[in-house]
C-alpha cells in the first residue's frame, strides 16, 4: 500500500513526534510511506473562520499534493475530517476540482481508522505500562465514526488498561480559533474534561488529535498537575521511536 | 425584545462567575441529555424517525407558500381568521387592535417564543392590555421584573429552585414554600383566577396544519388548554414556518418533539385548536385569531441558511451544547440562544446586532447530531461566518491574519522557515519547565490555560535530517 502521510501542521510545529509514531506504525502495518514534502496545512483555520477563498487556496494545494497517492493518512481526525467531510462542499462550485477533491475523500483515513480497517494492523510495539483514559475527539467521532479504532489498537497492549471517563464524547472546548475568541469558555470545558478524566484515576489522558490534547495539558498543568500525561494516540502505540 | 448579542462575551464571563447559575444549569445535562438519549433509544429507530421529520419539513418548505394558502382557507372555512405580519411591530399591531376592538383589558397567555421575539407583552401593556402570563416558568419571570427567558422550552432553567422560593416570598408575600408541588399550588390559586376573567387567550403554536386549517400547542401544564378554550377570543401567534402540510405529517413530528425535547414519549397535553367554537359546542372561542409572522423568515427561506427553517423548536441543540450548558442562555442576549439561536438571532434581529453569535461554539457537532430535524447547525453557522467574511464584517486583524497564515501556507519553503522560527521560539518561551504561561497575541488562551511548549524543531527539519543521512 502506497500511503502519504499528511503530518498536519500541530503535529509538525508543536509535537514531531506524533508524526514520526505515525511514520513507525504505518510502517510497520506494512505500507510504503511517502511524506509529500511541500504539505503545509489542509485549510481548516480559514474554512471554519469563513474565509473560504483562503481555504480554498490550501485545498487546491492539498489535493495536488495528495492526489497520486493510494491512501492519505493523518494522525488527526479533526484534519481528515475536514478533508473527507468538508472538500466537497468547498470545491463545489469547481466541477474538475470536484472530482480530485471527491477522490482525495475517499482515500483520506485518520490514522487508526486506517490501521484497523485498511492496513488491520496485528501487534502495536507500544510499552506504555499503566492506564490510560481516552478523549473521543469532535471531529473525529462524529464526522468519521472514530470510536472504537483507537480502543482497538491500545487494547494489544497487554498492559494498558482503559478507564473510560464520563462524557468521553463531550468536547474539551478547544475548537480551534475558538479557543482564543472565547478563552474563559474554553478553558471552563477544559476544566470540565480535566475532572472528568481524573476521576478516572488513570495515568494519561489520550487522544487523536493534538489540538484538544493541547487544550487538555494546557489546563491540567495551569491547575497544577505535572503528573497526568497526557499524549497522542500514536505515540502511545509506536512506543520508543529512534 | 431588546438585543444584547453583541456582548456575548461580557455576559458569558458573568454567567461563569455566577454559582447559582452554574449550579442551575447543572440540570441541564443531569437530566435533559439523559432523558433524550433514553427516550430515543426506547423509540427504536430513532434515527429513521429523524429522517421522516426532516423530509416532512423538507417538503412543507419547498411549497410554503402554497401550504400556506391551504392553511388560510382551511382555517378560515372552520371560522377563524388569519392575519399576516410581515414584522414584530405588525404582528403587534393586530393583536392590540384585536384587543381594543372587543373591550379586552386583560390576557392570559400560554408560552410562545414568537411573543418574546415580537416584544408583544410590551406592546400590549402599552396599549392598556395587561397580559398575564401562565406558563409556570414565564409567570416566575414575569413576576421577577419581566426577566427574559433563558431557554425556548425551560424558559426558567437558570434559576435554582431556592431562588423561586425566595422570588414567590417576596411577591406573593406568603410562607416561604421549598416544595415544587406547594411552589406550583401557590402559582395556580393566583392565575385560576386570571383565566375565569381574561377577555382574551394569546398561545403560539408549535405546528400549523393545512389540511384541517389547526394550530396545535405541545405542553406539560394545563395553562395552555385554558388559554385556547376558556377566554371568548383566542389569538394564535407564531412563525410562517410552522406549517406542515397534514395530520399524518403531525403525527411524526409529534413523535419527535417531546421525545427530544424533554425525554418524553408525548407531553401531558396536545392541544389542536380547530375552528371556533360551534353552536352545540360547551367550550371554545367566538373568536379565533392567527397571526401568521414572516419577521425575516421568508428572507431565510431564499438564503442559504434555509434548512434552518426546519427547526421544530425542541431545545435539544442548547441541552446538548457544551457551550449553552457552561454559560446559559441569557448570554446569548436575544429570544433564541444555543446554536438554534447562534443561526437564526443574525437572520432576524440583524448581522450587524448578533456579530459574535455565529462565533460561540466549539464545531463539536453534538447539536446536529441530536437535531430531530437534522438541521447542520456547524455548517450553518460556518456560512454566517462566510457571510460576516463577504460583507467585511471581520476585524481587520483577523482577515489580515488569515491571509498572511494563508498565503505563507502556500509557500512551503517560507512556510517552513517560519514555523522553524517558531518552533525555537516556543521552546524558548516555555524554558525548562516546558510551559508557557503567557503568550503574547493569545491572553484567550494563557489566561486559563498554559501552553504547552514544543520541541524546539519542526518535523519538516527532523524528517529532512534524518533522510539526509540515510
Amino acid at each position: 500500500m502506497r500511503v502519504a502521510l499528511f503530518v498536519t501542521c500541530l503535529a509538525d510545529l508543536m509535537r514531531p513526534n506524533v508524526a514520526f509514531a505515525a511514520l513507525k506504525l504505518l510502517k510497520l502495518a506494512g505500507c510504503t510511506v511517502e511524506v509529500p514534502e511541500t504539505q503545509t496545512c489542509c485549510g481548516q483555520p480559514a474554512y471554519n473562520s469563513g474565509d473560504r477563498a483562503t481555504a480554498l487556496t490550501l485545498a487546491r494545494k492539498v489535493i495536488d499534493e495528495f492526489s497520486g497517492y493510494e491512501y492519505v493518512v493523518l494522525p488527526s481526525g479533526s484534519c481528515a475530517g475536514m478533508i473527507r467531510a468538508h472538500y466537497e462542499e468547498l470545491c463545489k462550485d469547481d466541477p474538475a476540482l470536484l472530482v480530485k477533491a471527491k477522490k482525495l475523500a475517499a482515500s483520506t483515513y485518520e490514522l487508526t481508522d486506517f490501521l484497523v480497517n485498511v492496513a488491520k494492523l496485528e501487534s502495536v510495539p507500544g510499552d506504555f505500562a499503566g492506564s490510560i483514559t481516552y478523549h473521543d475527539s469532535c471531529s473525529g467521532l462524529r464526522e468519521l465514526g472514530i470510536k472504537q479504532q483507537p480502543r482497538q489498537l491500545l487494547g494489544k497492549m497487554g498492559q494498558v488498561e482503559i478507564k473510560e471517563m464520563s462524557e468521553a464524547e463531550t468536547c474539551c472546548g478547544f475548537g480551534g480559533t475558538f479557543s482564543l475568541k472565547f478563552g474563559d469558555i474554553s478553558s471552563k470545558l477544559a476544566d470540565n474534561k480535566c475532572e472528568n478524566a481524573c476521576a478516572t484515576g488513570a495515568d494519561a489522558i489520550v487522544g487523536g488529535d493534538l489540538g484538544c490534547l493541547l487544550n487538555i495539558e494546557g489546563r491540567l498543568r495551569r491547575k497544577g498537575d505535572r503528573k497526568t500525561q497526557v499524549l497522542h494516540v500514536a505515540e502511545v502505540l509506536a512506543g520508543k521511536l529512534d | 425584545m431588546e438585543i444584547h448579542s453583541n456582548d456575548f462575551k461580557a455576559r458569558a464571563r458573568e454567567a461563569l462567575a455566577d454559582q447559582e447559575l452554574q449550579k442551575a444549569l447543572k440540570l441541564v445535562q443531569v437530566k435533559f441529555v439523559p432523558n433524550r438519549a433514553a427516550a430515543a433509544a426506547e423509540y427504536g429507530d430513532f434515527e429513521a424517525l429523524r429522517d421522516a421529520g426532516r423530509d416532512i419539513r423538507n417538503r412543507a418548505l419547498e411549497n410554503l407558500d402554497l401550504w400556506l394558502e391551504r392553511f388560510e382557507q382551511e382555517a378560515t372555512r372552520r371560522g377563524a381568521q388569519v392575519h399576516w405580519a410581515k414584522d414584530a411591530a405588525e404582528a403587534n399591531a393586530i393583536i392590540v387592535d384585536i384587543a381594543h376592538k372587543n373591550g379586552v383589558k386583560k390576557v392570559v397567555k400560554s408560552k410562545s417564543m414568537v411573543s418574546e421575539e415580537c416584544g408583544l407583552n410590551d406592546a400590549l401593556e402599552a396599549a392598556g392590555v395587561t397580559p398575564i402570563e401562565t406558563d409556570l416558568g414565564e409567570y416566575i419571570l414575569q413576576i421577577n421584573d419581566h426577566e427574559p427567558p433563558s431557554h425556548i422550552v425551560a424558559p426558567v432553567i437558570h434559576k435554582t429552585r431556592e431562588q423561586i422560593t425566595e422570588l414567590f416570598h417576596a411577591k406573593h408575600h406568603k410562607p416561604r414554600q421549598t416544595d415544587i408541588g406547594a411552589l406550583c399550588r401557590e402559582a395556580r390559586e393566583i392565575l385560576r383566577p386570571h383565566f375565569l376573567s381574561a377577555d382574551m387567550g394569546i398561545s403560539g403554536a408549535n405546528f400549523l396544519v393545512a389540511e384541517t386549517g389547526s394550530t396545535v400547542i405541545v405542553t406539560n401544564e394545563g395553562n395552555g388548554r385554558l388559554c385556547t378554550t376558556v377566554p371568548r377570543i383566542h389569538v394564535a401567534l407564531t412563525g410562517i414556518e410552522k406549517v406542515v402540510p397534514t395530520l399524518e405529517d403531525l403525527s411524526v413530528l409529534l413523535r419527535l418533539l417531546p421525545r427530544s425535547a424533554t425525554g418524553q414519549a408525548i407531553t401531558n397535553y396536545v392541544s389542536m385548536n380547530t375552528g371556533v367554537a360551534g353552536s352545540g359546542d360547551s367550550d371554545g372561542p367566538e373568536q379565533f385569531h392567527i397571526v401568521l409572522l414572516d419577521n425575516g423568515r421568508s428572507r431565510v427561506l431564499g438564503s442559504e441558511l434555509k434548512e434552518m427553517l426546519r427547526c421544530i423548536r425542541c431545545g435539544a441543540c442548547m441541552n446538548h451544547c457544551p457551550v449553552y450548558q457552561a454559560v446559559g442562555g441569557h448570554a446569548y442576549g436575544w429570544v433564541y440562544p444555543g446554536p438554534m439561536g447562534s443561526v437564526l438571532t443574525p437572520s432576524y434581529a440583524g448581522m450587524e446586532h448578533a456579530h459574535e453569535l455565529p462565533h460561540t461554539a466549539t464545531g463539536c457537532g453534538q447539536c446536529s447530531a441530536v437535531c430531530p430535524v437534522r438541521i447542520p447547525l456547524p455548517e450553518l453557522m460556518r456560512k454566517e461566518r462566510e457571510m460576516q467574511v463577504d460583507a467585511g464584517l471581520r476585524p481587520w486583524t483577523e482577515r489580515l491574519a488569515l491571509k498572511l497564515w494563508g498565503w505563507s501556507a502556500s509557500q512551503p519553503w517560507l512556510y517552513g522557515l517560519g514555523t522553524a522560527i517558531a518552533a525555537r521560539f516556543l521552546k524558548g518561551l516555555g524554558g525548562e519547565e516546558k510551559l508557557i504561561h503567557r503568550l503574547p497575541l493569545a491572553g484567550g488562551w494563557t489566561d486559563g490555560r498554559d501552553f504547552p511548549a514544543p520541541a524546539g524543531k519542526t518535523f519538516r527539519e527532523l524528517y529532512r535530517a534524518k533522510k539526509e543521512l540515510h
